[in-house]
């Protein structure tokens, strides 16, 4: 069986699903696709499946909020950005692909198209990106929470979401502190 | 009471909190005719805090739904507040079986945002580290795997060799186990005089206790019927569901990331990746046993070239690392890099990075975001166990509770690494 | 009758039952097999032959919360975990103790933020803290001995 030699990712997918394509950034010998969220299930399964491309693997899936604490989003086309770390074992190439999405004018969650259906590793990434950052993959068979308790309320990594650190004690403050601080006696 | 009126008069309705489980679990839980059994978060065989929702027909398992986050600490939203030297330490307490590998992963993500070279020294350094890391994780991993299937003495005579290198690793960081010694960079500081001979010194001794070890375990008929068969999952299943490490190269696929895309200098060493052939407990267990042996290879080569390796222990760009405490006396700069550095940090492009390498247990990938200023706007690791608890369902279908103990030691699950 | 005949001119050995109670006590107190994170592997380790635990008499984890006397906090507790903390505490059995093992179980540790208990002392009230991160075997042996001197000072009065 001839394998095909590897093909450039990008040009790939600007010449197959030209409606998809929005940008692409190099960085540090790193390449990563910016794609249409509602058109992101099209881009996976074309990487997964064509022939010179074969992104078999699925690395990572990170979300990052782009909320500034002064206010705004800095120079994002979005707040949210959901970034597919994959790979091709053929060819031994690394890709990134990303899509950026915003909340709902009417403050519900973003929502990006789940890649369950092309990598089964997808599962349980998108659930933690779903837990943390209050990203909604619609697709995902499962919309529970993963880490955090399931009764728990807002998403611990969005920028706007506190710390929730108790003030460090010190000789001028620990009784204020110790008032307030629980103690089991039995 | 016959047996068959006991389960007519049982619940016919489901009762309890566990509402948004029904769809995730058969029919016949509902009705009672199978048992939902909780087993952990506190278990001793599931190796750190996992619950797992087992769905029992008698002692056969039809549905494991694993529940994670009983470790979730919010290291990453932590290191979002901390500066990039400083969530070195952070990165140290995630897969605390292998510390010095999240370190690296995490520094070489940092390296790889600023454009910051390591030299050579320093990159040999960091493979002994590495490799002296993974033969420690994988003796742990081989004792609490034997003693989940009753094989108590090789985990005593596991932790006796693991105090070695702890030893080793208390010698250059100060620390047994959560050193932070690979910094951005490079290393910490030098090698003492002392740590070569006794890094030799080990390594001479280290092979027969792995022969001891494959002498109680690898012909033994106990241990052959617990683990062969045990536990198969398909090459293919393996790596659509994101496996990675020995548990994907049990199954025969042959991915090591230190041979695939080799970092810190790994192109210049000779070693054998271990593969499996069926895919189950017993093959996973045979590579992990090779690998140690490999590793030793790897570390007398590395012993090797480091009298010859150029440059120092930690990078020259003062931009970036500390100047040594000697220069500060009769240098002005050193004194403002070091002023800036310890107060304020370096900063790091608003741009994304990913770097993935070969811990102990498979996959480490480090995502980190820069902000321009000097912490990070996001630091993600995908972690090699949480894709790996992820398929323990898949491994575990028809199979008993007590294959489950040897699925769960067999793929060697860190809830710290999968918790975060 | 075997007894004195064996210690021979001693005769009789006098103590008060309350010595003789906290010192049977503190012969053989079996730790909770309860491992959280990384100072479990310590623990781990303090248990291997280097640092024998056996000495102590705990080299016995018991995995049942009924049949343990100690439990040592090894590792964070989450605000998920705390629940489940709580109740294997509540399932031992008196007396019981507590041994806060690292800076995690005492005050929260490293971690600071939004998901860890600040010190387990906040859930179950606890009898020793053992400092470090994690802490080394000897330290952790240091806080059993001191527990057994806490032990041996306890009245009946209070617990009867």
């Amino acid at each position: 069986m001839q394998i095909k030699p590897a093909i450039n990712p990008v040009e790939a997918v600007k010449a197959a699903l030209p409606s998809a394509f929005i940008t692409v950034v190099e960085f540090a010998g790193e390449t990563t696709l910016v794609v249409e969220a509602a058109q992101l299930v099209a881009v996976s399964l074309y990487l997964r499946n064509t022939a010179g491309l074969i992104y078999n693997f699925l690395s990572d899936i990170s979300a990052v909020d782009y909320y500034e604490p002064t206010g705004g989003i800095g120079d994002r086309p979005a707040r949210f950005g959901v970034s597919y770390h994959i790979y091709s074992m053929l060819y031994n190439n690394r890709l990134r692909v990303k899509v950026y999405v915003d909340e709902g004018d009417d403050g519900s969650k973003p929502v990006v198209p789940s890649v369950v259906s092309v990598w089964p590793a997808a599962n349980w990434l998108e659930r933690e990106a779903s837990d943390m950052m209050g990203i909604v993959f619609e697709g995902n068979p499962d919309q529970r929470r993963l880490l955090m308790p399931d009764d728990w309320q807002g998403h611990p990594h969005r920028r706007d979401y506190p710390l929730g650190y108790e003030t460090v004690q010190f000789s001028f403050n620990v009784e204020e502190i110790m008032k307030h601080k629980p103690v089991a006696k039995e | 009471m016959t047996a068959n009126s006991a389960l007519e008069n049982q619940a016919t309705e489901w009762v309890g909190s566990l509402d948004d489980v029904k769809n995730l679990v058969t029919e016949r839980a509902l009705t009672g005719e199978t048992m939902l059994l909780n087993m952990g978060p506190h278990h001793p065989s599931t190796h750190g805090v996992l619950r797992l929702l087992l769905e029992l027909d008698g002692e056969e398992i039809i549905t494991c739904l694993p529940d994670i986050g009983f470790l979730h600490t919010g290291i990453e939203k932590t290191m979002e507040s901390k500066s990039y030297e400083k969530g070195v330490t952070c990165t140290d307490r995630m897969d605390y079986l292998a510390p010095m590998s999240n370190n690296a992963a995490f520094c070489m993500a940092i390296e790889k945002l600023v454009g910051l070279d390591v030299p050579e020294r320093a990159q040999v350094m960091r493979v002994i580290c590495l490799e002296l890391t993974r033969i420690q994780s994988h003796l742990v991993w081989l004792g609490t795997h034997a003693i989940d299937l009753g094989a108590m003495s090789v985990f005593l005579y596991c932790f006796r060799e693991r105090e070695k290198i702890l030893d080793l690793f208390e010698m250059i960081s100060g620390q047994r186990m959560m050193g932070s010694y690979i910094r951005p960079g490079g290393v910490w500081r030098d090698f003492p005089a002392q740590f070569v001979p006794d890094v030799e010194a080990f390594l001479d001794d280290f092979p027969r206790r792995i022969d001891d070890y494959e002498l109680l375990l690898t012909t033994n008929p106990l241990w052959l019927d617990r683990t062969q068969g045990i536990g198969v999952i398909e090459p293919d299943v393996a790596l659509a569901w994101g496996f990675s490490g020995p548990s994907l190269r049990g199954s025969g696929v042959n991915w090591d990331i230190r041979k695939a895309t080799p970092y810190l200098g790994y192109e210049n060493y000779q070693f054998d990746v271990p593969l499996g052939e069926h895919g189950d407990v017993y093959d996973r267990y045979l590579c992990r046993i090779h690998e140690m042996r490999e590793c030793i290879k790897i570390i007398r080569q590395a012993l090797k070239r480091l009298p010859e390796a150029k440059g120092g222990f930690r990078s020259d760009n003062r931009k970036f690392t500390p100047p040594p405490r000697a220069e500060l006396g009769h240098s002005m700069e050193a004194v403002i890099h070091h002023f800036k550095l310890w107060t304020e940090g370096f900063s790091a492009p608003n741009q994304e990075v990913y770097v993935a390498i070969e811990s102990p247990r498979g996959e480490i990938g480090c995502y980190l975001h820069g902000t321009g200023g000097n912490k990070p706007r996001r630091v993600h690791f995908k972690t090699p166990s949480f894709m790996h608890i992820q398929g323990i369902p898949l491994m575990s279908e028809n199979h008993m509770i007590a294959d489950l103990v040897a699925i769960i030691g067999s793929v060697d699950i860190v809830l710290g690494d999968c918790d975060r | 009758m075997g007894v004195t005949q064996k210690l021979g001119d001693l005769g009789v050995v006098t103590t008060t039952l309350e010595t003789a109670i906290n010192w049977a006590r503190t012969g053989a107190t079996w730790p909770l097999l309860f491992g959280l994170a990384c100072c479990a592997i310590e623990y781990m380790s303090t248990q291997g032959g280097r640092y024998d635990l056996a000495r102590f008499g705990m080299e016995l984890n018991r995995a049942s919360p009924r049949q343990a006397d100690l439990m040592i906090v090894a590792g964070r507790v989450t605000r998920k975990m705390a629940p489940v903390v709580r109740n294997l505490y509540d399932q031992m059995a008196n007396p019981k103790w507590v041994i806060a093992m690292g800076d995690c179980a005492s005050c929260g540790g490293v971690y600071n933020n939004y998901a860890v208990v600040q010190g387990v002392d906040e859930i179950i009230p606890v009898d020793v803290y053992v400092a470090g991160c994690p802490p080394r075997p000897e330290q952790l042996i240091h806080g059993i001995l001191t527990l057994h001197e806490k032990i041996m000072g306890e009245r009946i009065k209070d617990w009867a």
